[in-house]
């Protein structure tokens, strides 16, 4: 292949960033889950629509979820208490079932949350059906309640299950469901009332606290919505809730989550996507994405956590960086002979010669000026003090068509103004290679974990079926190794340089 | 190893390094040339002996400082450790006491154990009356180890740069005026072979202190304690 055409290959292979790639149009979506590898939503619409995706980066609409069910609509016990729509659904994994909760408004605030049963998310396997499960709960039309977007909850210091419903019209609730069935667990008790004027609600926990998030705002008006996440926290399920200010979200608290933010306006209906291994994620819809039209999309981002409470991270975006490891405070860079910023020279006595302060600034170190002496080959990669060097500055670019992650695509790493490329080798070890092919060896996941910091993973690494990290086995060594949570060993810093 | 064996080691053994416990202490002294013995080193007394409980190797073979001017970097360091100094300088395992000659100059292989995690090279050649800074140092040392080990690494620190080696392959170098850190280069995955491995160094120090450690730490980066070092080659 000629340079040339290699460079336009290369182009055209770079992605833009955007919210999720392919169709990843949705409203209202549930908690993203996923099933034998597959990742699931479901969101507002006709049947309640479900949206695919194989790596949680490329998303497709996969059809409906009523046509599975009996009748092939809300059950009339559901329509009856609420009323024809199907929206804002959310879904939980409960023993061998999944418990799918959606929103069946009449006339608000005229509206009820139904249950259907199923055991798989897969259309394509046999055991795949739901059942019409009934009313879970439902607002009269009367009461300080509306009966829509179901939020549910499991606890992990009990296993118990709960629900949390309600919009704008009153209050948000929280009730207590049977792990068994899906349905209530004490039908007869009172909805605990947790928060007001809001929507989409949903609880989370962490390290003794619990979390509802919820919605305020207006939505369903495009670039016009004003939706945004806020959220309180309590040391118990039942509330208060307060936010960081002390005010409960019964009288209106909510610390800022998430709110508009470059191209994308109104975000609503959090989710939580716990991948394990401390990475946590979480989903969102954006009312309007100014990249496609203003229409409302799924986006996934990272979930970090600071001083208590959860903080939306970003996506990792394209640039240069240096590469900084947590545990060691060094850099990664090719095993090259260094050459100090501005060449090698005398500073003088301490402070410089003369009386005067030098007039000359000194130019930013690069590629070009420095790389003649560096081997033509594969270079060995290390860890060294960061001292500005243009073998410890790297590019990061996001590759388009060779899929992605949950939120994000694949990126190439390679030396900033070249095309030398960051890999994992047979060996569990890395090299630069002299030119970006996007073998899967090439290609790297960048996930920011929940204090901020980022895992970094080679696509795949032949020879090994375990995923593998960027660790630093010493303070001057760089490797693969299986990520640990527990360690600032395979824990970076991607800072601008 | 069978009877015999081990007794022909034990003598190989138990009398150079009664030998080398004079130079830590009184004979120093005595000669005119040294400065009193090295606080944190002592000559071995026993054939083998086990790794600290942090897993770092205490018993070395360290030659007397070559004297060594210029840089400490990458290209500066590898060109001198590769330079020919005294002869199989990459595969001889000497005996306490052995001499080479470089550059005119009888320099002296010494057995000692370190009372620390690191080897004090500083205390070693202060107290020999030799150079210490702007000086090469040679060390080699034995590990046996009771089974094949895979997966494992090398990992040093040293003040200054220094290049190592097992079984006579290069593992990993680390350039430039440094400090000591534990685990500061670590070597690739590489495989210790049951019985002994030879591990060799070369640590080039440009002034101020100077010493190393090393140690060998498995998949999970735990230190490797169940093995022995000596300072004898053959079973």
């Amino acid at each position: 292949m000629t340079p040339r055409l290699l460079a336009a290959v290369l182009l055209v292979l770079v992605a833009p960033l955007s919210a999720l790639d392919g169709d990843p149009r949705i409203h209202d979506p549930s908690t993203v889950v996923v099933h034998d590898g597959r990742f699931y939503t479901f969101g507002t619409g006709n049947g309640l629509p479900i949206s695919v995706s194989d790596d949680g980066w490329t998303w497709r609409r996969a059809g409906t979820l009523m046509p599975a069910i009996p009748g092939g609509r809300p059950g009339p016990e559901v329509i009856a208490r609420g009323g024809n729509n199907t929206w804002a659904p959310d879904v939980i994994r409960s023993g061998d079932k999944y418990f799918v909760y959606y929103s069946a408004p009449g006339t608000q605030p005229k509206a009820a949350i139904g249950l259907l049963v199923g055991r798989t998310l897969d259309p394509n396997s046999p055991d795949y059906k739901w059942e019409d499960g009934g009313p879970v709960v439902w607002s009269d039309g009367v009461e300080d309640s509306n009966a829509i977007d179901p939020g549910v909850f499991r606890d992990p210091t009990r296993g118990s299950l709960w629900l949390t419903y309600g919009s704008y019209f009153g209050y948000i609730r929280l009730v207590q469901l049977d792990p068994k069935t899906g349905q209530r667990l004490h039908p007869d008790a009172r909805p605990v009332n947790i928060a007001i004027n809001s929507e989409a609600s949903i609880i989370i926990y962490r390290d003794g606290w619990y979390y509802l998030l919820v919605t305020h705002g207006s939505c369903c008006a495009g670039a016009n919505s004003s939706y945004n996440i806020r959220m309180g926290r309590a040391k118990s399920v039942t509330g208060p809730f307060l936010d960081n200010m002390g005010i409960d979200m019964l009288q209106g608290g909510g610390k800022l989550f998430l709110s508009s933010g470059g191209r994308y306006i109104g975000p609503g209906h959090f989710g939580l996507l716990d991948l394990g291994d401390g990475v946590q994620k979480f989903s969102c819809h954006y009312e309007a994405d100014l990249d496609r039209g203003a229409v409302s999309v799924l986006d996934i981002r990272p979930l970090m956590w600071r001083d208590g409470w959860p903080v939306a991270g970003d996506n990792f975006k394209e640039g240069t960086y240096q590469i900084e490891s947590v545990r060691t405070g060094t850099a990664l860079e090719l095993e090259v002979q260094g050459m100090p910023v501005g060449g090698l020279r005398g500073r003088g006595g301490r402070g410089g010669r003369g009386d005067a302060v030098p007039a000359e600034v000194i130019s930013a170190q690069n590629a070009a000026d420095v790389s003649a002496s560096w081997p033509a080959g594969t270079i060995n990669l290390r860890l060294s003090p960061y001292m500005v060097q243009a073998q410890q500055k790297w590019t990061i670019t996001p590759v388009a068509k060779v899929g992605g992650y949950p939120g994000s695509p694949y990126f190439k790493i390679t030396i900033a103004g070249t095309d030398r490329a960051l890999a994992a080798t047979e060996d569990r070890d890395l090299v630069t290679l002299p030119a970006f092919t996007a073998g899967a060896e090439q290609l790297w996941r960048i996930d920011q974990l929940t204090d901020g910091t980022y895992r970094v993973m080679p696509k795949s690494v032949s020879n090994s079926k375990e995923p593998l990290a960027l660790s630093a086995a010493g303070s001057s060594t760089a490797t693969l190794d299986r990520f640990s949570a527990d360690s600032d060993r395979q824990r970076w810093l991607l800072k601008t340089p | 190893m069978n009877t015999r064996r081990r007794r022909r080691l034990l003598r190989l053994i138990v009398p150079s390094v009664l030998g080398s416990a004079a130079l830590f202490s009184s004979a120093a002294a005595q000669t005119g040339t040294g400065r009193g013995p090295a606080p944190t080193l002592a000559a071995p007394k026993s054939p083998a002996k086990a790794p600290g409980v942090e897993g770092f190797i205490q018993r070395w073979l360290i030659l007397e400082p070559i004297p060594m001017k210029g840089q400490l970097t990458d290209t500066a360091v590898q060109t001198a450790v590769k330079t020919d100094y005294f002869p199989n300088q990459f595969i001889v395992m000497p005996q306490h006491a052995d001499t080479v000659t470089v550059g005119g100059s009888e320099l002296r292989w010494h057995a000692v154990d370190t009372n620390g995690y690191n080897v004090n090279l500083y205390h070693f050649a202060y107290a020999l009356g030799k150079p210490t800074s702007n000086a090469l140092f040679w060390a080699v040392t034995v590990v046996n180890s009771p089974r094949e080990m895979p997966d494992i690494r090398l990992a040093i620190g040293s003040n200054a740069a220094s290049v190592w080696w097992v079984n006579g392959k290069e593992v990993i170098g680390i350039y430039n005026d440094r400090q000591t850190v534990i685990d500061d280069g670590v070597s690739r995955r590489l495989t210790l072979q049951k019985g002994p491995n030879i591990v060799r160094a070369a640590i080039i120090n440009g002034g101020g202190a100077t010493d190393f450690c090393a140690r060998f730490l498995d998949r999970e980066y735990r230190p490797i304690k169940d093995i022995t070092v000596s300072l004898a080659d053959r079973q």
